[in-house]
């Protein structure tokens, strides 16, 4: 893309978003109905009332983020530790695949009932809900990642007697990387919507608790902050994610 | 069309046997932990006796009745994300500077989590069927539309200048060939967005806790702490997700066994 075509293109992209705005004010502007509240009420509120605000962060943001985080991690380090023996031995892909394929077709918000009723209500229940929730799309990546090495890089490895350790570490893993990285991404997506509807259902703090809030004090300007709140949420883990991958992989770039 | 021969016949049957074992021994073992009392029964009941309870659910027409809600709610609404996603996904795929300047709005819209718009959607829509299909389509909207766009960048050029040279006109040209050679990625995103409408349908009717559905089923057996219903309504939900799956495939091989692209995406 030329220096040209690259500044169209930023024209174009923001003429376009000052474009949907403007229609979001005059049709909320013009609809009657208290569900759609203008942009006018709507960005002065995410950033007053919740980006700016100390209780905010305190009371809905960092709770959530922090859920996410456990959740994740959890579901991270257990599903490639997991995902790389899978991959590399037969006979334990065979035993453990059908199991895994079976809980995998179990929609996550599903196992919200039995998180309920094993963990309670507490922060437990909400982070062993992400970690179990997010945990396939992960595994499942790393399984095919790890069955995806080349076995020449594996046996240069060996006729070098590097050893078992450092052949998962620096062969394997590195192998495997792409297609993890490919299941983490779907799962931080994943994260956020359990993270959410585990806090709609019962929690005292967090975004998806406020959300609720706001919708049963029919406080539609809040609401609708919490969704853009969300939106951001989910752009900055995806932005996080995908420095962590360009740095993990910059190997790959030619 | 017929079944296709295994590959390697011997590889087959012993891949098949272990994955028993392991589905037994899994079993086994949580049925240990129970029986042996390591773990309580209020927290994880006997793996024998979710089985019988899940069994038990097949004689409820109460069940029944959920499972046809939940479904419908999900299937409407994925139809309707059909409707949207995919004209709009070939518009884009055939325009770049409608690519570029939709493509915002996008990614504005993408990361709301379509959980988080149950609160609102429950108010426009109340509890019901229209409310739940609001959500799946909107969640479904995503994958249709990105494995569209991609199934049109994927397009073999020959084919798109053969029609340019009949004379064939930019929309009689969509519809016949990049529509047609598109379809196996549009099925791709059908699949994925057939779980994920699952997925919202039940998170919905979770919070939502009235209207029908195995999600509302699955909220009032944890409120009356019946635990095993609770486990046996996720055990169920796991194997509706696994026939919904395996009908999707067959549908796929059945219409798409042409392209060979569109099957790559197996495992």
């Amino acid at each position: 893309m030329t220096a040209r075509e690259r500044l169209g293109d930023v024209v174009l992209k923001a003429a376009v978003l000052v474009g949907v705005i403007a229609v979001w004010w005059f049709l909320a502007n013009r609809s009657t109905s208290p569900y759609y509240p203008s942009p006018g009420d709507v960005l002065p509120t995410v950033w007053n009332d919740w980006l700016t605000d100390t209780a905010a962060w305190t009371d809905s943001i960092i709770p959530s983020v922090v859920r996410i985080a456990y959740g994740f991690f959890l579901a991270a380090a257990g599903s490639i530790a997991l995902g790389m023996a899978i991959g590399r031995s037969r006979v334990l892909s065979e035993l453990l695949e059908p199991s895994i394929h079976f809980l995998r077709a179990i929609p996550p918000p599903a196992l919200l009932g039995v998180s309920l009723v094993v963990f309670g209500i507490g922060d437990v229940q909400k982070v062993a809900l992400i970690a179990f929730g997010v945990a396939p799309p992960i595994l499942l990546n790393t399984i095919d990642g790890a069955r995806s090495v080349e076995e020449l890089q594996l046996e240069t490895a060996q006729a070098y007697r590097i050893s078992r350790w450092d052949r998962i570490v620096r062969v394997i893993f590195p192998a495997a990387a792409p297609k993890v990285f490919a299941g983490l991404r779907v799962s931080i997506s994943l994260a956020v919507i359990l993270m959410v509807i585990s806090e709609l259902v019962a929690a005292p703090d967090g975004v998806g608790s406020r959300i609720n809030g706001a919708a049963r004090d029919f406080d539609y300007v809040d609401l609708w902050a919490g969704l853009v709140v969300l939106a951001l949420l989910g752009i900055v883990l995806n932005a996080l994610l995908t420095v962590v991958e360009r740095s993990t992989l910059r190997w790959r770039q030619p | 069309m017929t079944a296709t021969a295994p590959r390697r016949p011997l590889a087959l049957p012993t891949s098949w046997v272990r994955g028993v074992v392991g589905v037994l021994v899994m079993f086994g073992f949580v049925e240990l932990l129970t029986r042996a009392e390591l773990v309580s029964a209020d927290y994880l009941p006997p793996a024998s006796s979710l089985v019988g309870e899940s069994f038990g659910l097949l004689d409820d027409g109460n069940f029944w009745s959920a499972v046809g809600t939940t479904l419908w709610a999900s299937f409407y609404g994925l139809v309707r994300a059909i409707l949207i996603a995919v004209p709009v996904g070939l518009l884009l795929g055939l325009s770049k500077r409608a690519y570029r300047a939709a493509i915002v709005v996008v990614e504005l819209l993408r990361p709301i989590p379509s959980v988080a718009l149950i609160p609102l959607a429950i108010l426009q829509f109340g509890l019901g069927t229209p409310m739940k299909a609001f959500l799946a389509t909107y969640a479904c909207l995503w994958p249709l539309l990105f494995n569209t766009i991609y199934g049109m960048k994927e397009m073999d050029e020959v084919g798109v200048d053969t029609a340019r040279a009949f004379g064939l006109g930019g929309f009689r040209r969509a519809l016949r060939v990049n529509l047609p050679a598109a379809s196996p990625f549009i099925f791709t995103g059908v699949k994925i967005a057939s779980s994920v409408a699952l997925i919202v349908v039940i998170a919905a009717e979770i919070v939502a806790g009235g209207g029908g559905g195995l999600g509302v089923e699955i909220g009032s057996a944890r409120l009356s702490g019946n635990v095993k219903l609770s486990y046996a309504y996720t055990l169920v939900t796991g194997v509706i997700g696994i026939l919904l799956y395996i009908v999707l495939e067959a549908l796929e091989r059945r219409l798409f066994g042409w392209n060979r692209i569109g099957q790559a995406d197996g495992r």
